[in-house]
């Protein structure tokens, strides 16, 4: 807690920095691909997925995430549960709505 | 006094009232606040009061029904978004949580000081919507489709609820980051005091609900404007996803309101036991459950809304679940006062009329959550008590009690005790007439926000009138006598009342930078083996 | 003199990041609610937004958030200059971005489709809901991209100031977070908008 240490680790060098923009240009064509490829209900799970993916790659190392502390990490990922939660939640009323 | 009080600490730029509005002291901006929020507590106050008024006698008594809708909703305003939310953390958690986890200042002096000036600016707005075309008349939840296309200030007033949002997550983010870095050496998370620790659960909720309820104001403001229809369903939208947003916010937002409160209650019962209290852990980990499952029940405003039965089971369920970390409070208060040594003095006595008043208003919580008892009681006048059993009952009655257990500490003042108890009294008792009217009102069908009732309801609203005032005057005179103790009343120790958290180890009121000597750190925060009663705690 | 705690100014970052991140959220429901209900009806109007212009966006933010992790690399390791190159660069970016926005809203306001207008009021509702989030969302992102590149500029004019040191440079590693939420907030709106098929 108090004692909580500084990232020992600086900023990323420039090279493992290229190294994760190549992987989101990567992932930024496959995305744009699989939209035109039409796998029906799943598209919209592949697109979300590919998202998550590239945004966890901005988050640990542009974001410096991967190097912070537990804390950071760990109120990281309760706030993405709580609005997880929300959207998931408002489902149990959107999805089973009764025709009148 | 060989100590200067931070009253008297000249500020380094300026004197006078600009001392005061350029503080970065937060035991300054908790009085600013204090000043500003008991203004629009009053004013809210007083627009009840006058609501009540009309309904005493059927059909017209005082005003025509749209001044009747537009009172009611700033009623509704004020009260929660300038008084219930920002009370507790604001005055109280501004002032005393630094000081009890022996720090100087919270994390963020200058934002804590911007908090305030957003607060102002948020009120200015809600007055702002008095003009023209007159205050809002929708009911303080702004359910679409009459807030968006009633012609009233509405735009101004969520504007107002918007700006006022910001300031509450300021002091999230504050609060939260306080606690993580400023805590003294040797106060680990479990040595924390009670109070802080419902003001750290709290400062989470304000953290992560208040952005939804700012992006759906703003959501109004746009319809309002352009009228898209994202909630219109002649243009395909659906109305009950603004429910839905408003209720994620607007339900943890009762968390807001209670947490700090009980946080209050939980410091007050074992001082006032010479008794430390029954089950710290089991309390910290309630504070941080209730934080948690009181956002995943908000549909249970919605239960006659339109919504799938599907959700009204699920929500109903987990509202039951919610009661129960705040059921396990009110059994460690009483626990803790079992086999104790009472001191009765002031704050006790709210502490006590809270456990009573909170447990009412929670019980009757589910009888609400329950579905089927919800379809017949929904919007009637049963919700309005229930909501002012847990709102006012309980939030404000832990606040008042705050403010009578840390007064002597803020102000190094002590009030009269018999003036105190016999406003509490006045209080609580005019307060139970007028509220458990209300569950009967609600009971025979009489509804919510209606300007007029009929027939049978007159007697009931009539005698709930009277209780109303008995009550005002409660609140008056509690207040008066706390005002006047500023001036007559006796100068306080540093510790009246022989307490263990860190603020009573300092003088009353506290020096600037708040600590004279380093405060020692007890292993454990509720250890009253060696501590003296404390020796105003006897004074009539 | 009190050494400043870095860790918690960034903490406090992050905790404004999350308030962030809930504020977009709330729109983020209200599209997964439409998405559910008007499927069909997104997957032909996310044809009628410019492939093109959202995919060099995406790639404009992604390069944009490089050159800002860059920059603090460059700080960090006393490249001043570079710093400040790199700044400049990730501003330009996000100005090519807002033009780019600028093309794209007044190309669809010219053919008819804008908030409440006729096409969209008389149009079937899931076109209506699509575009009235998609002015929404990609407004309010555009908003945040402009204040982003005013802070960034204002990182980049106190790097030459020396007022961002190698010694200490929190200002602009919290500058940055905010612009990898951007960017981060982009990442999503992307192909909600612009690949639903």
């Amino acid at each position: 807690m108090m004692t909580t240490k500084l990232s020992h680790t600086g900023p990323l060098s420039y090279g493992r920095l290229l190294l994760v923009l190549g992987c989101l240009y990567i992932l930024t064509g496959i995305t744009v691909f699989s939209s035109q490829v039409d796998l029906g209900a799943f598209n919209i799970w592949v697109i979300l997925l590919i998202a998550s993916i590239k945004a966890s790659l901005v988050l640990l190392f542009f974001m410096h995430l991967k190097y912070e502390p537990p804390l950071l990490k760990r109120t990281f990922i309760a706030t993405i549960f709580i609005l997880a939660i929300f959207i998931s939640f408002m489902f149990w009323d959107v999805a089973f709505r009764q025709a009148l | 006094m060989n100590h200067v009080s931070f009253f008297d600490e000249p500020h380094p730029h300026h004197t006078g009232v600009l001392s005061w509005l350029h503080t970065y002291d937060h035991k300054r901006i908790g009085l600013l606040y204090l000043f500003s929020i008991l203004f629009w507590f009053f004013t809210a106050v007083a627009f009840g009061l006058t609501i009540r008024t009309e309904l005493m006698s059927a059909g017209r008594t005082i005003m025509g029904a749209e001044t009747y809708n537009a009172l009611f909703t700033l009623h509704g305003v004020i009260m929660i978004f300038l008084f219930i939310i920002p009370a507790v953390p604001a005055i109280l958690g501004n002032f005393i949580m630094p000081i009890q986890i022996g720090a100087k200042d919270v994390f963020f002096p200058r934002l804590n000081l911007l908090s305030w000036y957003l607060y102002v600016g948020g009120s200015l707005f809600a007055i702002a919507s008095l003009f023209a075309n007159g205050p809002p008349d929708t009911g303080w939840t702004f359910y679409v489709p009459f807030s968006t296309t009633t012609q009233t200030n509405v735009s101004l007033t969520v504007t107002a609820a918007f700006i006022l949002g910001m300031s509450s997550m300021l002091t999230g983010i504050n609060f939260i980051t306080t606690v993580h870095r400023l805590r003294h050496r040797e106060m680990g998370w479990m040595q924390i005091p009670l109070f802080t620790w419902t003001l750290y659960a709290t400062a989470w909720v304000q953290l992560l609900a208040t952005p939804i309820l700012a992006m759906t104001l703003a959501l109004i403001l746009f319809e309002r404007i352009f009228g898209a229809g994202l909630f219109d369903p002649y243009k395909g939208g659906d109305p009950l996803l603004y429910q839905h947003l408003f209720w994620i916010y607007s339900h943890p937002a009762v968390y807001i309101m209670i947490l700090p409160g009980m946080g209050i209650i939980s410091e007050i019962i074992p001082v006032f036991s010479r008794k430390s209290i029954f089950g710290y852990k089991t309390i910290v980990a309630s504070s941080m459950a209730i934080a948690i499952v009181g956002s995943l029940v908000w549909a249970h405003h919605m239960f006659v809304s339109g919504m799938s039965d599907v959700a009204i089971f699920v929500f109903s369920l987990l509202t039951f679940l919610v009661a129960i970390p705040s059921a396990i409070k009110v059994f460690s208060w009483v626990s803790t006062m079992y086999k104790g040594s009472i001191v009765m003095a002031p704050p006790l006595f709210l502490a006590l009329c809270f456990i009573y008043l909170f447990s009412t208003g929670g019980l009757t919580g589910l009888v609400l959550g329950a579905a089927g008892t919800d379809i017949h009681l929904h919007d009637t006048h049963f919700v309005v008590a229930h909501f002012h059993f847990t709102m006012f009952g309980g939030a404000a009655f832990a606040f008042f009690a705050g403010l009578h257990y840390w007064w002597p500490k803020i102000f190094g003042r002590m009030y009269n005790f018999s003036a105190a108890y016999l406003a509490s009294g006045m209080l609580t008792l005019g307060f139970m007439v007028h509220y458990t009217l209300m569950f009967v009102l609600g009971m025979w069908g009489m509804p919510r926000r209606y300007y007029d009732y009929l027939p049978q309801f007159e007697a009931a609203n009539f005698w709930a009138g009277i209780g109303a005032y008995v009550m005002v005057a409660g609140i008056v005179l509690m207040f008066i006598n706390l005002f006047l103790s500023l001036k007559f009343g006796k100068q306080a120790s540093g510790d009246p009342w022989g307490g263990t958290t860190l603020e009573w180890q300092t003088p009353s009121p506290p020096p600037l930078k708040n600590f004279i000597a380093t405060p020692v750190i007890a292993h454990y925060p509720y250890d009253f083996r060696h501590i003296p009663p404390g020796q105003d705690a006897d004074e009539r | 003199m009190q050494m400043k705690d870095k860790f918690g100014i960034k903490l406090g970052m992050w905790l404004f990041l999350y308030t962030e991140i809930m504020l977009f959220g709330a729109l983020f429901l209200l599209y997964a609610a439409y998405y559910k209900k008007y499927t069909a009806n997104f997957a032909e109007s996310a044809q009628e937004l410019n492939l093109v212009f959202g995919t060099v966006n995406t790639v404009i933010l992604i390069t944009s958030s490089f050159t800002v992790a860059a920059s603090i690399t460059a700080i960090h390791n006393k490249a001043r200059k570079l710093a400040i190159a790199l700044l400049a660069t990730s501003s330009t970016l996000g100005i090519i971005f807002l033009i780019n926005k600028y093309f794209e809203w007044s190309h669809k306001i010219h053919a008819g489709i804008y908030l409440n207008s006729d096409i969209l009021t008389n149009g079937p509702f899931g076109s209506n809901i699509f575009f009235s989030l998609y002015y929404l969302i990609t407004g309010l992102h555009g908003l945040h991209v402009f204040i982003g590149i005013m802070l960034l500029i204002v990182c980049g004019i106190m790097v030459a100031q020396k007022r961002i040191v190698p010694g200490n440079y929190v200002f602009l590693e919290n500058v940055g977070l905010y612009w990898h939420l951007v960017d981060l907030i982009w990442i999503f709106v992307f192909p909600l908008f612009y690949l639903v098929i």
